[in-house]
C-alpha cells in the first residue's frame, strides 16, 4: 500500500525534515508512527497525502508514484486517503452532517446515497442523532469523531491520523483508537502518528520509529517490511 | 458523472452562493450599488445617443438647402421662383414657406411673441425649402446648386442645411467615442470590483477551501461557487443599472416632450429597447464572471492544505 524508497524531504527553509527513509506498509496493516515531535512523523503523513512532494527517492501510495502523479490528478488521488487530524479541522459554520458529507459532495454523490451514508458513518462513531449539531456544540472527543466520521465515509482504502488522541484524556484514547482498529479489521490499511507509547503498548501493533528525519533500528537504507519492531 | 449528477452540483454551488449573499445583505447591496452605478452609466450614454440620432431622423438626413430671397420681393414673385425652381433636374421638390407663416411659427415657438407684435412690419423672408434628388445630393452637386440659386437677383443667401447636419453628426460621433471610452472605463472598474470582492471571500474562507481541498476537491469544484458568486453580482448590478436607467428616463420623459413641443416636434424620450436591456444583462454577467474567474485563477491555486 505504502512504499518508502530512500526518500528524503527538504523544506524550503533549508531544513532536512527526512533522510533516506526507508519502509514498506502492506495493505490491511495497522502501524503506528511514532518518535519525538519534529522526528519526522507529520513530513511522513504529508507525503503519504501529497500535500507535500518527496526531494528524493519514490514514494508509492495505492500504486502511484507521488513524485510524478499530475498535479490535476492529485484530488482523485485524495480521495483514496482519509485524513484525521489532531485538530480535526472541522468547519466551525457547518453542521455535523455537512462537515461528514464534504467528501462525498466533493465526490459528486447523489443526495439519497450522501443521506444513508452519512448516517451509516455517524453510526458508526456512535454520533447518529447529532447531525444538525455544530462542532463547537459536541465535547473534544465527539469533534474527533466527527472528524474520523469524515475520513472514513467514502470509505477509502487507506486511513492516515496524525496525533489523533492528543487532545484526549486516555479513555477518549483508547475509544478513538479501538475505532481505528475496527476499520483495519474491515481491510483498511491505518497508519496512526502518535507520541503516546502507553497506546502503542496497549494495542501491539507494529512501530515504526522515527528520530532526526531517520527510521530507528534497523539501517535506514535496509530493505522495506524489515523495520518492524513488536 | 452523469448529466443529472452534475446538474445538481451546480444548482447546489448556485444555490449556495445565492444564500450567502443573502446572508450578508448589507454588503451584498453596496457591491450590487458600485456595479449598477458603474454599468448605468455607459447605459444611459447609449440611450442619451440613441434618442439624440431618433430625436433629430429627418433633419440629420436632410441635405435640403434654404434659399432666402429678398426681403422686398413679393409673394406672387416668389411663387413664380418656386415653380422655376421646380423644373431644374437636380430638384425633387420645393416649398414656399412664405413670410406670413414664417413669422407666424417664430412668434408661436420662439416666445418672442411679445416683442414681436411691437415690429411694424414683417422683417422675415419668403424662403423657398429645396429639397435635392438623391442623385444630386453629393457635396459637390449640392455646391452647384446653391451657386445656382445664389446668382438669381431675387435672392439673398442660400444656405445648405447639411453643413449643420454635418456638425451635429460631428457631435454625435464624438458622444460614441465617449460612450466606448466610458463603457470600457467602467467595465473595467465592474471587473476590479467584482475581482476583489471575490478574493476577499476566498481569503474568509480559506478554512474550507483548504478542507474542501484536502478530502479530495478538485480546483473546478472550489472555484465553482466564487464564479456563481461573480456571475450574481455581475447580473445583479446590471438589473440594478437597468432600473437606474428606467427611472432616469420616466423622470425625464415630461421635461423631454415638452422640450420637443417647443420645438414643434412630438418626440417622446426612448427607453431602452430590449437588445439593449439584453446587452447590458449579457455584459454584466460575463464581466461578473470574467472578475471572479482571474482572481479565482490568482488566489485559489495558492491555498493548498497544511497538515
Amino acid at each position: 500500500m505504502i512504499a518508502f524508497e530512500r526518500v528524503s524531504k527538504r523544506y524550503p527553509n533549508g531544513r532536512e525534515a527526512l533522510s533516506n527513509v526507508t519502509f514498506n506498509i502492506n495493505t490491511g496493516e495497522m502501524v503506528f508512527l511514532t518518535g519525538r515531535s519534529g522526528a519526522g512523523k507529520s513530513t511522513v503523513l504529508k507525503l503519504i497525502a501529497l500535500l507535500e512532494r518527496p526531494s528524493r527517492g519514490t514514494l508509492l501510495v495505492n500504486g502511484k508514484n507521488t513524485s510524478t502523479l499530475k498535479t490535476r490528478h492529485i484530488p482523485a488521488f485524495r480521495r483514496g486517503i482519509g485524513v484525521v487530524f489532531q485538530d480535526h479541522k472541522l468547519l466551525a459554520d457547518r453542521p455535523v452532517f455537512d462537515n461528514v458529507a464534504l467528501p462525498l459532495v466533493v465526490a459528486a454523490t447523489p443526495l439519497k446515497e450522501i443521506d444513508k451514508r452519512v448516517r451509516a458513518a455517524l453510526d458508526q462513531v456512535g454520533l447518529l442523532g447529532k447531525e444538525r449539531m455544530l462542532p463547537f456544540e459536541l465535547s473534544v472527543g465527539e469533534q474527533q469523531r466527527v472528524g474520523i466520521a469524515r475520513a472514513v465515509i467514502t470509505k477509502p482504502p487507506l486511513l492516515i491520523a496524525d496525533e489523533p488522541t492528543g487532545n484526549l484524556d486516555p479513555d477518549l484514547a483508547l475509544e478513538v483508537m479501538r475505532l481505528f482498529r475496527r476499520f483495519q479489521d474491515v481491510g483498511v490499511t491505518v497508519v496512526v502518528a502518535t507520541h503516546d507509547l502507553h497506546i502503542v503498548r496497549e494495542f501491539g501493533q507494529r512501530e515504526i520509529v522515527l528520530d532526526n528525519g531517520q527510521v530507528q533500528g534497523e539501517a535506514a537504507d535496509s530493505l522495506p517490511s524489515v523495520v518492524a519492531t513488536r | 458523472m452523469s448529466l443529472g449528477v452534475a446538474g445538481a452540483r451546480h444548482m447546489q454551488a448556485f444555490l449556495g452562493s445565492l444564500g450567502r449573499l443573502a446572508r450578508n445583505p448589507f454588503a451584498t447591496i453596496l457591491t450590487l450599488l458600485v456595479i449598477g452605478l458603474a454599468l448605468a452609466l455607459p447605459a444611459a450614454l447609449q440611450i442619451f445617443v440613441t434618442n439624440a440620432q431618433a430625436a433629430t431622423g429627418d433633419f440629420a438626413n436632410a441635405v435640403d438647402l434654404s434659399v432666402y430671397l429678398k426681403t422686398d420681393v413679393p409673394l406672387a414673385k416668389a411663387e413664380q421662383l418656386a415653380r422655376s425652381a421646380r423644373e431644374r433636374a437636380a430638384v425633387a421638390e420645393v416649398t414656399l414657406i412664405p413670410a406670413d407663416k414664417a413669422l407666424e411659427e417664430f412668434r408661436t415657438y420662439s416666445g418672442f411673441g411679445v416683442a414681436l407684435e411691437a415690429l411694424k412690419e414683417n422683417p422675415l423672408p419668403h424662403v423657398l425649402h429645396v429639397r435635392p434628388r438623391e442623385a444630386a445630393s453629393s457635396t459637390a452637386a449640392l455646391e452647384s446648386l446653391r451657386r445656382y440659386f445664389a446668382a438669381w437677383p431675387e435672392v439673398d443667401i442660400v444656405q445648405i442645411d447639411s453643413e449643420w447636419v454635418m456638425r451635429f453628426n460631428a457631435i454625435l460621433e464624438v458622444l460614441r467615442r465617449l460612450l466606448v471610452i466610458a463603457a470600457a472605463l467602467l467595465g473595467a472598474g465592474v471587473l476590479a470590483v467584482i475581482g476583489n470582492t471575490i478574493r476577499l471571500e476566498i481569503l474568509n474562507r480559506r478554512a474550507e477551501i483548504e478542507v474542501t481541498k484536502l478530502v479530495g476537491g478538485s480546483n473546478g469544484f472550489v472555484r465553482r461557487p466564487f464564479l456563481y458568486t461573480g456571475v450574481l453580482y455581475g447580473f445583479g448590478g446590471a438589473v440594478l443599472a437597468w432600473l437606474i436607467v428606467e427611472a432616469a428616463v420616466a423622470v425625464l420623459g415630461q421635461p423631454v416632450a415638452t422640450l420637443a413641443q417647443l420645438y414643434g416636434s412630438r418626440y417622446i424620450l426612448q427607453g431602452p429597447t430590449g437588445d439593449d436591456i439584453g446587452s447590458l444583462l449579457a455584459a454584466g454577467t460575463v464581466l461578473g464572471w470574467l472578475g471572479a474567474w482571474i482572481s479565482a485563477a490568482r488566489h485559489l491555486r495558492s491555498i493548498e492544505p497544511r497538515a
